[in-house]
């Protein structure tokens, strides 16, 4: 019973990561300009690969892989956003401005 | 399904090649090169290459993205609009591949059982190996113990090319320790760095240590090794990286790797074996290939990471800002 109900679990939490990433991909398609895809990417990857590793940590279940998924997930808690954020201030001072509104331009 | 996934991973592999043709600034092709080299460890990893495959990630993906991009910086970012016309390279190139697609009609198909690479002596290492070595990774057998001898031509060849890195363009000691103007902007990219620094040392020695039980190896760990230095040198200034590891002792310790994995082939000879031969080490022969692996890839460990880090340094300090001239800001 406790099995099916995990298993169940993970799979929510693979398929939700999942979506996440999706949504990530396509926000950096389609939105406007580098600060706000990197906003969507950001969010997305720290969400979507969290929820990936957990969902993966269930299915592994009390062995040493799931403690080396914990590490990957700690190594991408840190990593993923301090990659933004060197991404985004890169940016700023080269001197790219964010776009103010985009529909303007149609 | 395995062959979709072989299928979608080789054609983003191309996709990405004909990128890198089409690009003219230099910087967008360096990170499609980092791609290139994450998609071909994604390959190897669905060929059960683990061991490749790490290689691959660490030194493709990884370290020479990070000397690309210092070879860049040293340069220029765009590439030059060609002022020949380019129909006889393109004609070279298409005769040249049509040839090469032509030669591979003779070769064995994708994963036969028959292919003579299958049949030689990959078969008796792949028996031989837990009775010999006692190995779980047979890739280790192999690389370490059988095939020794061609591990220490290969740490010889990134010797020589440290060597050569050295003579031609040297490392420009720095005296002083200059801050960066910008420190506090660097300060988010600081903190992380120093969290992550030990870490990252300590999963290279990981790697070199359980390369016997999992993928990976003496080369990884140098790798993964000198990529923690670059991260402090990126972060921290080039001066500072310089204060932690001097450039004189980065070539001292690429022979020490070297002369330590040649020691231990002629301590094999005067125990009154063969030259690279582990039996003798120990009382036992298992226990001394054990011995004798885990000394030669400590030694190839070493010279892979003193050497990255001997190009890495002279390729940044001929900069006049150095690395903080280099990294973002």
């Amino acid at each position: 019973m406790l099995d099916i109900l995990l298993d169940i679990l993970s799979w929510i939490l693979l398929l939700g990561g999942a979506l996440f990433l999706l949504t990530g991909a396509i926000g950096v398609l389609r939105f406007p300009d580098f600060y706000s895809r990197l906003h969507a990417v950001s969010v997305c990857d720290t969400l979507g690969a969290g929820m990936v590793l957990l969902g993966l940590m269930l299915q592994g279940g009390l062995t040493l892989v799931t403690v080396k998924l914990m590490l990957i997930f700690y190594f991408m808690v840190f990593s993923g956003p301090t990659a933004v954020h060197a991404l985004a201030e890169a940016a700023q001072v080269s001197g790219l401005d964010p776009v103010e509104d985009d529909r303007e331009d149609g | 399904m395995q062959h979709l996934v072989d299928i979608v991973l080789l054609g983003l592999l191309m996709i990405t090649g004909f990128a890198i043709v089409r690009m003219r600034s230099l910087l967008a092709v360096t990170m499609l090169t980092s791609i290139y080299s994450l998609f071909s460890a994604l390959l190897f990893v669905v060929l059960d290459a683990v061991d490749v495959a790490l290689t691959e990630a660490a030194i493709g993906a990884g370290i020479s993205t990070i000397l690309l991009l210092a070879t860049v910086a040293l340069t220029t970012e765009y590439e030059k609009v060609p002022s020949h016309r380019s129909l006889l390279p393109l004609l070279v190139v298409t005769l040249t591949g049509a040839a090469l697609i032509y030669g591979t009609l003779d070769m064995p198909h994708y994963g036969d059982p028959n292919a003579p690479v299958h049949r030689h002596v990959a078969p008796d290492y792949i028996e031989d190996t837990p009775e010999e070595i006692g190995v779980p990774n047979v890739v280790t057998s192999v690389l370490a113990s059988y095939r020794g001898y061609d591990t220490l031509g290969e740490v010889t060849v990134i010797f020589t090319a440290g060597v050569g890195v050295l003579a031609l363009l040297g490392v420009h000691l720095r005296k002083r320790t200059e801050q960066p103007s910008d420190y506090h902007k660097l300060v988010v990219l600081r903190v992380i760095a120093k969290l992550f620094f030990p870490l990252i040392l300590l999963f290279a020695l990981y790697v070199l240590f359980h390369g016997d039980y999992g993928p990976g190896g003496g080369f990884q760990a140098g790798v993964i090794f000198a990529t923690g230095f670059v991260l402090y040198a990126l972060t921290h200034g080039l001066g500072n990286a310089e204060r932690v590891i001097p450039p004189a002792l980065l070539g001292i310790l690429a022979a020490a790797g070297v002369l330590l994995y040649s020691a231990v082939g002629i301590e094999g000879m005067l125990l009154g074996g063969k030259f690279l031969e582990y039996n003798v080490l120990a009382d036992d022969p298992v226990s001394g290939q054990h011995l004798g692996i885990l000394l030669i890839e400590t030694g190839v460990g070493i010279t892979v990471a003193a050497v990255i880090l001997i190009i890495y340094f002279g390729f940044v300090s001929r900069r006049p800002g150095g690395a903080d001239a280099q990294d973002p800001s």
